[in-house]
């Protein structure tokens, strides 16, 4: 019932955007999600949308699949073109219904927006299909790295990071089971009155708790086991390489900036 | 209630890079009354089958008759209450089902999204508890507080409660005492002699499935491989062994006897009592010639 999901979750392959470095992608999300408001009009949009689709290429996601992962998400863009659409009151009327007045810049406004929106989930999503959640962590790490000076816990806080990405998938896993255990004892979770389906949340809800708890100690308790005691010392087993296409990539973002400065108005 | 399955089919995740075939050309029927036990290595598709036997699963191909129901693939279905009524599934690890503040209320929990008025459902709870051998007194309790083995009886008792025609048991005993595991299989063999309900068994214990079922179903690569009685079953124990498989203790102990002495067995044997008989028999015939 949850398989159609794809936040958070890591597709294998073998592609450019899938051996490039963690840090390269992450500074490019950062990077890109800064940029994204730079652009205000057609073609600076245009560039924004060619940099999207050539990084799908490169990732070798089919678009078959991004598709049907975000179609949960075109609600909310359609929910926020049709607020753009409806309620700015800019440039000349095109349309009215009702006494509703429709207006050139609110449909150009709605637009933008949603394009904005897709973006934005389109390549952040690119990042957790195309890298382990491990590497992400170990990526964000080093990033964060200088900050340890400022007393801030950037081990503790990729660990906290790696946990939760890493824990994902099995609370998926186990929602699908707890919900197909409860439909089976009669728990509608697909149709029926609202009011029914709200309350049938609770028998997911209350045993996915439970074993979240006992799972966490569970996990704790393995970890100081293994003599677990923080980051101080900590070696790496996997060795973070930053190669060329990873500059490559960087310098391409910037060139997309330059460009998104000199095509906006 | 008769289950037909025809030609059934599975994929997860159709459309994705994750797209997976589970189970395919899968024909199976299970008789009212009948205790069935299907065995296999872990991802042959038995846990797949069994999720079609109450429509939480529907086929990517083929169909499934549930009594007077059918369900087809490619047709969206509603309203499989009635089937869920009729179908208990008893998953694995049941006591990670259990969510309500009392054993009662959790007990109660099936009968009533059934229809069940409430006052029937209690006393559908108490029998249900005393059916997997718990004392009324941890009605009042939270599920919560009971230990492991305590918890499992209660979400058993929860589907028993809803009164299925047919029950579908997934390891029901995964994790749980030696003593445990008996008394609960037990309960539910005499679940089955004594009401007649048909039981579908998943599992991985041989002797179970030998001592139980009627009938064995062999999956192996997401479809059935053989099926036949536990006597047509175990008398090809290399077979089974050549698959991966288990076999009873008993009748690994007849074909050790076979090799390393050279008798030979007519037939399987399936419990000791049994396979005393056939060696008392056997060493006799051998002293005589």
């Amino acid at each position: 019932m949850m398989e159609k999901m794809i936040f958070g979750r890591y597709v294998p392959a073998e592609s450019p955007l899938h051996r490039m470095d963690p840090r390269s992608k992450l500074l490019m999300v950062f990077f890109f999600v800064c940029i994204v408001f730079l652009a205000n009009n057609t073609m600076t949009y245009v560039i924004l949308g060619i940099f999207t689709l050539v990084l799908i290429i490169l990732s070798k996601i089919p678009f078959r699949f991004l598709y049907n992962g975000l179609k949960p998400v075109f609600w909310l863009i359609l929910f926020t073109l049709f607020l753009h659409v409806f309620f700015t009151k800019e440039g000349e009327v095109l349309y009215s219904i009702a006494g509703l007045d429709i207006y050139e810049g609110g449909v150009r406004q709605g637009l933008f927006i949603s394009l904005r929106f897709t973006y934005l989930i389109l390549i952040t999503s690119l990042l957790t299909l195309t890298t382990t959640p491990i590497s992400i962590t170990d990526g964000m790490e080093q990033l964060l790295n200088p900050f340890k000076k400022l007393k801030m816990p950037v081990h503790e806080l990729a660990l906290m990071m790696s946990i939760s990405l890493r824990f994902i998938p099995t609370i998926m896993e186990e929602t699908d089971k707890i919900m197909k255990a409860q439909a089976a004892r009669g728990v509608d979770f697909s149709s029926g009155p609202i009011k029914d389906r709200i309350k049938s949340i609770v028998p997911l809800l209350v045993p996915l708790f439970v074993s979240a708890f006992k799972r966490a100690e569970e996990l704790a308790i393995a970890m100081e086991a293994r003599g677990y005691r923080g980051g101080e010392g900590r070696t790496k087993y996997r060795r973070l390489r930053w190669q060329t296409v990873d500059s490559l990539l960087i310098v391409s973002l910037l060139a997309v900036t330059v460009l998104l400065v000199i095509f906006r108005t | 209630m008769r289950i037909e399955l025809q030609d059934v089919e599975y994929r997860y995740q159709v459309n994705t890079p994750f797209e997976r075939l589970a189970i395919h050309d899968v024909n199976l029927v299970i008789e009212p009354g009948t205790y069935t036990a299907l065995i296999g290595h872990t991802g042959s598709g038995k846990s797949t089958i069994l999720q079609h036997l109450n429509g939480l699963l529907q086929p990517t191909k083929g169909k499934i008759q549930v009594g007077d129901r059918t369900i087809e693939a490619g047709k969206k279905e509603k309203q499989l209450r009635p089937i869920r009524k009729k179908v208990g599934i008893v998953f694995q690890f049941a006591e990670h089902q259990l969510f309500e503040e009392t054993v009662e209320k959790d007990i109660c929990f099936g009968p009533i999204n059934f229809g069940v008025p409430e006052a029937d459902a209690k006393l559908l709870a108490r029998d249900a508890l005393k059916q997997v051998g718990l004392g009324e007194e941890i009605l009042g309790k939270s599920p919560f507080d009971l230990s492991g083995g305590q918890m499992r009886r209660v979400a058993i008792a929860g589907v028993l409660a809803m009164e299925p025609e047919v029950l579908v048991l997934d390891e029901p005993t995964a994790g749980l005492d030696p003593r445990g595991r008996k008394e609960i299989m037990d309960m539910f063999y005499q679940l089955h002699q004594e009401r007649g309900i048909s039981t579908v068994l998943v599992t991985h214990s041989m002797e179970d499935a030998a001592r139980y079922a009627d009938e064995i179903v062999i999956m192996h690569k997401g479809t059935v491989y053989q099926k036949g009685s536990p006597n047509e079953v175990f008398s090809q124990p290399e077979q089974l062994v050549e698959l991966g498989l288990d076999v009873p203790d008993t009748v690994r102990f007849q074909l050790r006897l076979q090799k390393e002495m050279g008798v030979r067995f007519d037939k399987p044997c399936l419990n000791i009592e049994e396979l005393a008989m056939e060696i008392k028999r056997v060493m006799k015939w051998g002293e005589r010639s």
